[in-house]
């Protein structure tokens, strides 16, 4: 049952930050039926969601430490590859083990995916090397998994496409400079354009804030805390396909364990670290060593490759900062802030946390609780809804 | 200690020391009658992009200044611009090679939407209506990779950042001229059609405002920030067509 089918005109939910999760959130809410306005203060996916590495995660990474994400992964990991036709490499990933400790790892690791529920291969020294001739030759084992490689900007983009197909307003280089707020209720945002210079109002029966590390920041205009720890990595963009697989190290989460290749680059990621503002990210330059000094146990041509760029992208991590040290014990798991049940503001939203692998997931159960509380009955549509290629969003 | 002959250049010899340069900013909102520049100095260290500096200005100077980005390492083309005049993705267009004086524009051949924001709707008018840039790149188990790994691409190259189309001396002139991406596009598809409809592409191409109207002058393969090679396929193209005609006429041929 879609909301529009009935007599009076849908509820107009107004979200707030173009990412990846409000893309998702956007298609999410107009195939229910919902009048769906979105703001972006800048380009679509130039927060945080652009910026990562490209890994469409198996949920491997997290089968041993955090669970509840690595079966979010697996789960997205699927529906994605099935609603996203085109935008994945099919070319699968690596755990590879190379010192005795990381072995030690490795039975955990290989139980920890068939609990999850993550198809798991064990691969011999010598079948490895088969598959990725520039692996590290001492390596000792290696497990395949299904991660594989996405374009972070174009992947989301397709979630932006069929919600602007299919009626939602999406506006980049829109900024919210103040949210509507009257006795304790938000009822809209006061934006400028930035294409124009001008400044408006947009009404709305609910904002939802969808701006990642900057979530702190857009609820403080409501007066409501978020949770929310900004944790930046340090990526290295390399020139050349140094694999064709997605290479992991074989341990516990650490600083430069992945390799990704992306397109005629090879990206190595990444560290962590906690700050107070996701604005002016800075990429420090022992970071920057690490990722070459990690990268190289994994594929030694790590150390002659070109250089290409090195950057940061802020995660949005849930939890207080101060709880942490680098972000890496907080959850990749996400959540939904009705802030009129945790401050006493209604009308307002915020959804936080998660992963570009999870946007799907993410939306869904955040489109479920706006449904609720708006009194919208329509069941989520984006599991099988195939979407547009990412050119559509620029269709004239 | 391991050295690592890419670090110095990644992270730069010569640590933290500011020196300010200047940037001359296009600047343009809608309703205004023409665009101004406007000058910024801005502090930068030995690997301070463009980009980085264009963001300084957004955080220290002017919140309003409106430009493209996403990925920050030449994979998503959105802040393709012109510096000085020649098209260059500012996130990798390091800041103290250019002298003391910078100016930075939008892309040209493409309409100005705000400040240095083009619309792209244009760039993608230009290919025919079905156009999957990004595709799929399987991973055949029995794959062998040739000739050292780094030949071994098959993800699509082109990022879609119009620089070529920037570049492209003809486009000027020749409004309805398709340029370089849509082309070097068609002719990858004619290169590996993976089931596309490889006659009704050379078809489109074959055009007085296609492969035809290239003038040979190989700007928009300078620009490519992906190793695309635009100049060259759409080259390949003609040699492609002609192949298809002269096959043609020499069966014509035979047939009377």
């Amino acid at each position: 049952m879609s909301a529009s089918g009935s007599r009076t005109p849908p509820a107009h939910v107004l979200i707030v930050g173009g990412g990846g999760t409000g893309g998702a959130l956007a298609h999410d809410l107009t195939l229910r039926g919902l009048k769906v306005t979105l703001v972006e203060r800048a380009e679509f996916t130039s927060g945080t969601t652009g910026r990562h590495h490209g890994l469409l995660h198996s949920g491997a990474r997290y089968a041993v430490n955090d669970r509840e994400s690595a079966v979010e992964c697996i789960e997205e990991n699927t529906i994605l590859r099935r609603i996203c036709p085109g935008t994945f490499e099919e070319n699968d990933g690596l755990f590879v083990a190379v010192t005795d400790e990381d072995m030690e790892y490795h039975d955990d690791f290989v139980k920890g995916c068939a609990e999850c529920g993550i198809p798991a291969q064990d691969l011999t020294r010598e079948q490895a090397l088969a598959l990725e001739p520039n692996l590290n030759p001492d390596l000792k084992a290696a497990v395949r998994v299904p991660d594989a490689t996405m374009d972070a900007m174009r992947m989301p983009l397709r979630f932006f496409a069929t919600a602007q197909r299919n009626g939602a307003d999406l506006r980049n280089y829109m900024e919210v400079l103040e949210l509507v707020v009257d006795q304790r209720v938000v009822s809209g945002a006061l934006v400028r354009d930035h294409v124009t210079g001008k400044v408006g109002e947009i009404r709305a029966d609910l904002v939802v804030n969808a701006t990642g590390p900057w979530s702190e920041k857009v609820a403080a205009m409501a007066g409501v805390d978020v949770p929310i720890s900004p944790s930046p990595g340090v990526m290295l963009a390399l020139r050349g396909r140094l694999c064709n697989m997605v290479v992991n190290r074989l341990h516990r989460s650490g600083d430069g364990d992945i390799i990704v290749p992306q397109r005629a680059l090879s990206i190595v990621g990444t560290s962590s670290w906690t700050v107070e503002d996701p604005e002016e990210l800075d990429v420090p330059e022992d970071h920057v060593r690490r990722m070459y000094e990690e990268g190289v146990k994994l594929i030694p041509a790590v150390r002659q490759a070109e250089f290409r760029a090195a950057w940061s992208a802020a995660r949005p991590l849930i939890g207080s900062r101060g709880a942490a040290d680098t972000g890496r014990e907080l959850s990749r798991t996400f959540k939904t802030y009705d802030h009129a049940e945790t401050d006493g503001v209604d009308g307002f939203l915020t959804i936080t946390g998660g992963k570009a692998t999870t946007l799907r997931g993410m939306a869904e159960l955040c489109a479920d609780v706006i449904c609720k509380k708006l009194g919208v009955e329509a069941e989520c549509r984006t599991r099988e809804t195939v979407l547009l290629p990412h050119t559509e969003l620029f269709a004239a | 200690m391991q050295t690592f002959p890419a670090v110095e250049d990644a992270v730069g010899t010569v640590a933290a020391a500011s020196e300010s340069r200047r940037l001359r900013v296009f600047r343009f909102k809608r309703g205004d009658e023409r665009p101004h520049y406007e000058t910024f100095d801005v502090p930068t260290i030995a690997r301070t992009t463009v980009l980085d500096a264009l963001r300084w200005i957004q955080n220290h100077r002017d919140h309003t200044l409106a430009l493209r980005h996403s990925c920050l390492h030449a994979s998503c083309g959105t802040c393709g611009i012109r510096v000085n005049g020649r098209e260059a993705l500012a996130c990798v267009t390091t800041v103290r090679d250019l002298g003391r004086e910078i100016t930075v524009e939008p892309v040209a051949n493409l309409p100005v939407l705000t400040d240095l924001v083009v619309d792209m709707r244009e760039f993608f008018t230009r290919f025919p209506d079905e156009h999957p840039l990004v595709r799929e790149s399987e991973f055949p188990p029995e794959s062998e990779p040739p000739e050292g790994i780094e030949a071994f691409e098959r993800y699509e190259d082109c990022i879609e950042c119009g620089l070529c189309l920037s570049a492209c001396p003809v486009v000027v002139t020749a409004e309805r001229y398709v340029g370089p991406a849509a082309l070097a596009w068609a002719e990858r598809v004619a290169e590996e059609p993976r089931g596309a409809d490889v006659a009704n592409f050379l078809a489109w191409a074959d055009d007085p405002d296609g492969v035809w109207r290239c003038h040979a002058i190989f700007e928009c393969t300078a620009a490519c920030p992906s190793n695309v090679n635009p100049a060259a396929r759409i080259m390949s193209l003609r040699g492609t067509l002609l192949g298809r005609k002269l096959r043609a006429e020499r069966h014509e041929d035979h047939a009377t």
